[in-house]
């Protein structure tokens, strides 16, 4: 597995390809098709993510001392988005994903480019994240 | 009048959104600003800018008579039979508080009950959960059919002797069809209850007379139909204005005011406490004259074309479901509400955004609505005179193209 700097550097790299923020999205709606199915069981209340207009799930669970994470959404954009976090820091260790900035997200303008209530639920997902690494250490 | 010149008004037609020309399509939302609003608002900031009714020098006469002139065009443009009974708010939302609070107060009692519609705003739901609560009155709910019609057939039945008052927008902010108001004031005066028209999307698409619909109250905004936000009307007939009790107390709504008791102003000031929004609300005057405008008959078949344009496309494509699918176009008013099968509404917003094009998506607060309809949220695109046909045509071909990216 590519360590996390590289990971964040691919996409990056990725989404410069794209001039047009459609582009983008039509990239992000493919990450969305290729998450891996949900878990039936895990789809309820409490792992909804707080503060998305579109309902976002996010469980994970701690295998070999690292966070694997599994996600969906209802909405394809905001799946595509959940994807993407999920694809850098799953399989990552707490320590790592709780040291890490998610700078790369500003440096691919992800937030500046949804509306408002998707760029509060794209935190609400970081935040989810931070806090599912943060209490396994 | 050529829609051109009209768009000349509105500058935020020719500005661009991620470099394509904005499509403007939330106008049930709020309307563009066209410069003679913010030209007058300005003006009036700059140079009129004094305190109404109270002083004596020549700057608050001239304040005092901007304000009160623009009364009098109230009056005259939905024809009410006295200024009296134009009371100026905030917008529909204070214009609706204003009466649940103050009508409530003064005739609702224990184990009455008022009728509200499914379809409506928020703004035309919670305002009675406030003041039905407190006073333990019971809310009936008139019901669309499937098509978004109201079922005006049910309400004799739901009509009692403990009846209070009827609720009901004149045009549903989502299924965009005009209600059968005459008929609905009529059904209700016939067992003598009083019947609100929520008038938010009404004022903008239809020309209404109230001494001829014959309704007791009428609230619209000023944003909606190009004045400027903060601006509101009620329309109260006087015998109820005359019976209610003071909304809010302040200046300017005081006869007199000692320690022991105060009296109130005559109408319509007893409604107006504080001070008023003096600098906008005679930009409802610009208002009425684009609304007079529109309505010009070259205008009207221009923008009737449009409409009839997306309500064809809306309805013959069958990954659209369409809210609010008129009997007869003559009943429905440019604004689309619509789901696409397997897409959600949001996903679709976002697209359309990157494509120039600006839409509602959600529940447009209408949530009872939504759940009637048994969706999480739609897409509402709502034109207004400005917007044309090549627009719409884009919004079609772009509508494509998004859906074909999501699906």
């Amino acid at each position: 597995m590519e360590s996390l700097q590289d990971k964040k550097q691919q996409i990056v790299e990725e989404f410069a390809m794209y001039d047009e923020w459609l582009d983008k999205y039509e990239y992000l709606i493919e990450l969305g098709k290729q998450l891996a199915p949900y878990p039936e069981d895990a789809r309820d209340e409490s792992h909804l993510i707080k503060g998305c207009q579109s309902r976002v799930w996010l469980d994970w669970k701690v295998e070999d001392g690292k966070l694997v994470f599994s996600a969906d959404s209802d909405a394809i954009i905001t799946k595509g988005i959940i994807s993407l976090l999920v694809s850098v820091y799953s399989g990552r260790t707490p320590r790592e994903i709780a040291e890490d900035d998610f700078g790369f997200l500003s440096e691919i303008g992800l937030k500046e480019n949804l509306s408002p209530t998707r760029a509060n639920g794209l935190v609400s997902m970081v935040e989810t994240i931070k806090n599912a690494a943060a209490a396994q250490i | 009048m050529l829609n051109q010149e009209i768009r000349n008004q509105f500058p935020s037609l020719a500005d661009k959104v991620y470099g394509k020309p904005l499509v403007y399509f939330d106008n049930a939302a709020t309307s563009l600003r066209p410069i003679e609003t913010v030209k007058q608002l300005s003006h009036l900031s700059l140079h009129v800018n004094a305190n109404i009714h109270r002083a004596v020098h020549s700057l608050a006469s001239a304040a005092t008579e901007e304000f009160e002139k623009t009364r009098d065009a109230v009056k005259d443009y939905i024809g009410a039979s006295s200024r009296e009974e134009i009371i100026f708010t905030s917008g529909t939302t204070a214009s609706i508080n204003l009466v649940a609070s103050s009508f409530g107060e003064r005739f609702f009692n224990e184990g009455d009950n008022i009728i509200i519609s499914e379809a409506e705003h928020h703004s035309n739901i919670v305002p009675w959960q406030l003041i039905c609560e407190r006073k333990h009155v019971e809310i009936k709910v008139l019901p669309v059919d499937d098509s978004g019609h109201l079922r005006v057939d049910l309400l004799p039945s739901l009509l009692n002797d403990k009846t209070k008052l009827v609720a009901v927008a004149h045009i549903s902010n989502v299924l965009g069809l005009v209600n059968p108001i005459d008929e609905i004031v009529r059904i209700a005066h016939e067992k003598g209850v009083p019947v609100l028209v929520d008038g938010a999307q009404g004022i903008v698409h239809q020309v209404i007379n109230v001494e001829k619909t014959d309704c007791d109250f009428y609230a619209f905004s000023g944003h909606k139909c190009y004045a400027a936000t903060g601006t509101g009307v009620l329309y109260g007939k006087k015998k109820w204005l005359d019976q209610m009790p003071p909304y809010m107390g302040g200046g300017e709504m005081i006869g007199s005011v000692s320690f022991a008791g105060s009296t109130y102003a005559p109408l319509p000031g007893k409604f107006e406490a504080g001070t008023q929004n003096i600098n906008a609300i005679p930009t409802l005057r610009t208002g009425i004259d684009l609304l007079k405008q529109f309505s010009d008959k070259s205008l009207a078949n221009e923008t009737e074309a449009v409409k009839s344009y997306l309500l064809d496309k809306l309805t013959s494509d069958d990954r659209i479901t369409l809210f609010g699918v008129p009997h007869r176009t003559s009943e429905k008013v440019p604004v689309f509400s619509f789901c696409v099968k397997g897409v959600h509404h949001e996903d679709l917003a976002l697209i359309l955004d990157k494509l120039g094009i600006a839409v509602r998506s959600g529940q447009m607060c209408a949530e009872p609505l939504m759940d009637r309809m048994g969706v999480t949220g739609m897409v509402r695109a709502s034109l207004a005179p400005y917007n044309t046909m090549e627009e719409a045509e884009y919004f079609v071909k772009s509508l494509d193209r998004a859906i074909k990216m999501l699906s």
